[in-house]
């Protein structure tokens, strides 16, 4: 991450739009040229600007993890964005709607790491052998792009659209658990909106965040041992507002319910 | 019901023909729009009938239709059912023939086996969980012998619930302590991933499935026998297939079953 200075414009309309809670535009609208690569860079802009205010990461999500969303988008791989701990809403708390600017839930299976871990040559199995727990987790977006309108650039300036996450209160080592198959069910206010197992997610959860370890290695980054890892949607994200119920629930992992105020 | 008896059994005998000579015909509600889901079980009963005098024998049943995007689909606010016949079952690893269908897809499901009799009209899941026996990793092959597939509810239902064949791995798993809801399916074609989800896609679960399927037969006076085999509705979106292609299913709780595709 680069240290604290004064952050680019493009970075600066990034953190005043999560600050004042209005969406901008996107950056590629009067960047077009804008990279992948540089994209990153104001990530970590704006990621380094939640730590000067005091905050910690405490680990990292992936998004555009479904081959579906991936082809929708016009991509080949996912992305990646960090989780600071100002993002954390405790379990059984609400999601409080007006900290957001259009807040959106997903349904996702969290790993928490007992090592660190870095290298381009992690797979799937050395991040089984360094995850400590798995945990149910709901991933709480919030595009600081209006309607949610952007191309991958801008959604990776956009430390990804991070916002909140909740984690489920069980907590679940993974020596038995079939992660590939392990289902899902997701619901919002009580009407089922989609199911799901692991596999949706790159093939296997644990393939998804070998890919973030494989990817931050070109930049000479990695995860920590204690690191949270939000590993990709697991269904489509739905949009919520005050009332709002949210239920996601994970075979062996337990339930998370979110209520939106 | 709008159509007599004789209609019923013309339209049966034209579903039958199109079934023996893999040639599809048109829609029964292109000619007739009004035609509605107690027609369509009308000329269901007809082509059993004849299809039992044929020599074909009942296992079982499937239910269609189970998820609400395809019942908004086809404008219903139900799933649909039709008899599975003993002919028409594989094991884990069978070879089936695209040339034996007309229009056939496939799709991943979980069967329920009965282990006692089960009538309605009261079945919940709880009692439906009673008389289960176990659960079955499954894979459809649902078929249409409508022409492209351009149905209504009466035209499937005529139809058998738009059924073709079914596959089931080899392993009876009893329900003990896993909750058939959250039994997660992943399922793929030629090993790249086609779909995933979970037992609640159908009905809400399985055994939801078999309890109103139970309760939709309890007015006719069938109960479903010890033994039968339910298919209880696809976890994901239809897939077309070709020759040459190799479905896999996998489930957690319930294992696996492949499914190969031949000339």
């Amino acid at each position: 991450m680069t240290s604290s200075s004064t952050p680019t414009p493009q970075a600066q309309r990034l953190i005043d739009a999560a600050a004042n809670r209005v969406a901008t535009t996107a950056l590629t609208g009067d960047f077009p040229d804008l990279t992948v690569d540089a994209a990153y860079d104001i990530q970590a802009e704006v990621v380094q600007a939640r730590i000067d205010q005091g905050n910690v990461v405490v680990g990292a999500k992936l998004g555009l993890t479904s081959v579906a969303k991936q082809k929708q988008m016009n991509v080949s791989e996912p992305l990646y964005g960090w989780l600071t701990n100002d993002m954390q809403i405790d379990t059984g708390a609400p999601l409080v709607c007006n900290k957001f600017i259009q807040p959106r839930c997903e349904p996702e299976i969290a790993f928490i790491l007992g090592e660190d871990l870095s290298g381009i040559h992690v797979s799937a199995v050395h991040v089984l052998a360094a995850t400590q727990f798995v945990f149910a987790a709901v991933d709480v977006l919030d595009s600081r792009f209006a309607g949610y309108s952007f191309t991958l650039p801008d959604v990776a300036a956009d430390n990804s659209s991070s916002a909140g996450f909740t984690l489920g209160g069980m907590v679940v080592g993974i020596d038995s658990l079939d992660l590939r198959t392990l289902g899902c069910t997701f619901e919002k206010n009580g009407k089922l909106v989609a199911t799901a197992s692991g596999a949706a997610v790159l093939g296997h959860p644990a393939a998804s965040v070998a890919w973030l370890v494989r990817k931050l290695a070109a930049r000479g980054e990695g995860l920590k041992a204690g690191h949270i890892v939000l590993s990709g949607a697991l269904t489509e994200a739905v949009a919520v507002e005050p009332g709002d119920s949210i239920t996601a629930r994970f075979d062996q992992l337990g339930s998370i319910e979110v209520s939106c105020i | 019901m709008k159509i007599t008896n004789e209609q019923a059994t013309n339209m049966a005998r034209q579903l039958l023909d199109a079934r023996t000579s893999l040639t599809p015909i048109e829609p029964f509600t292109g000619s007739d729009p009004e035609l509605g889901v107690a027609d369509g079980y009308a000329i269901q009963q007809e082509l059993v009938s004849l299809l039992i005098a044929n020599g074909e024998k009942i296992s079982g049943y499937k239910l269609g239709l189970t998820s609400l995007p395809m019942q908004n689909l086809l404008g219903v606010d139900q799933p649909d059912f039709g008899p599975i016949f003993a002919s028409t079952i594989y094991g884990d690893g069978a070879t089936v023939s695209v040339s034996d269908f007309i229009a056939p897809r496939v799709e991943a499901e979980i069967a329920v086996v009965l282990g006692a009799d089960l009538s309605g009209p009261n079945c919940t899941a709880a009692t439906t969980h009673q008389a289960t026996a176990g659960l079955i990793a499954a894979i459809e092959i649902v078929d249409s012998r409508i022409i492209d597939w351009r149905i209504k509810i009466a035209d499937t239902v005529a139809d058998l619930a738009s059924s073709g064949a079914i596959a089931l791995s080899s392993t009876v798993i009893p329900i003990d302590e896993c909750d058939p809801r959250l039994i997660g399916m992943v399922f793929t074609k030629n090993g790249d991933l086609v779909a995933t989800g979970a037992g609640a896609a159908a009905l809400g679960g399985p055994l939801n499935a078999v309890a109103w399927l139970a309760n939709t037969l309890a007015p006719l006076g069938v109960t479903l026998p010890a033994g039968s085999v339910i298919m209880t509705g696809a976890l994901h979106a239809m897939c077309p297939i070709e020759r040459g292609d190799v479905f896999r299913a996998e489930f957690s709780h319930l294992g696996s079953l492949t499914l190969r595709i031949s000339e």
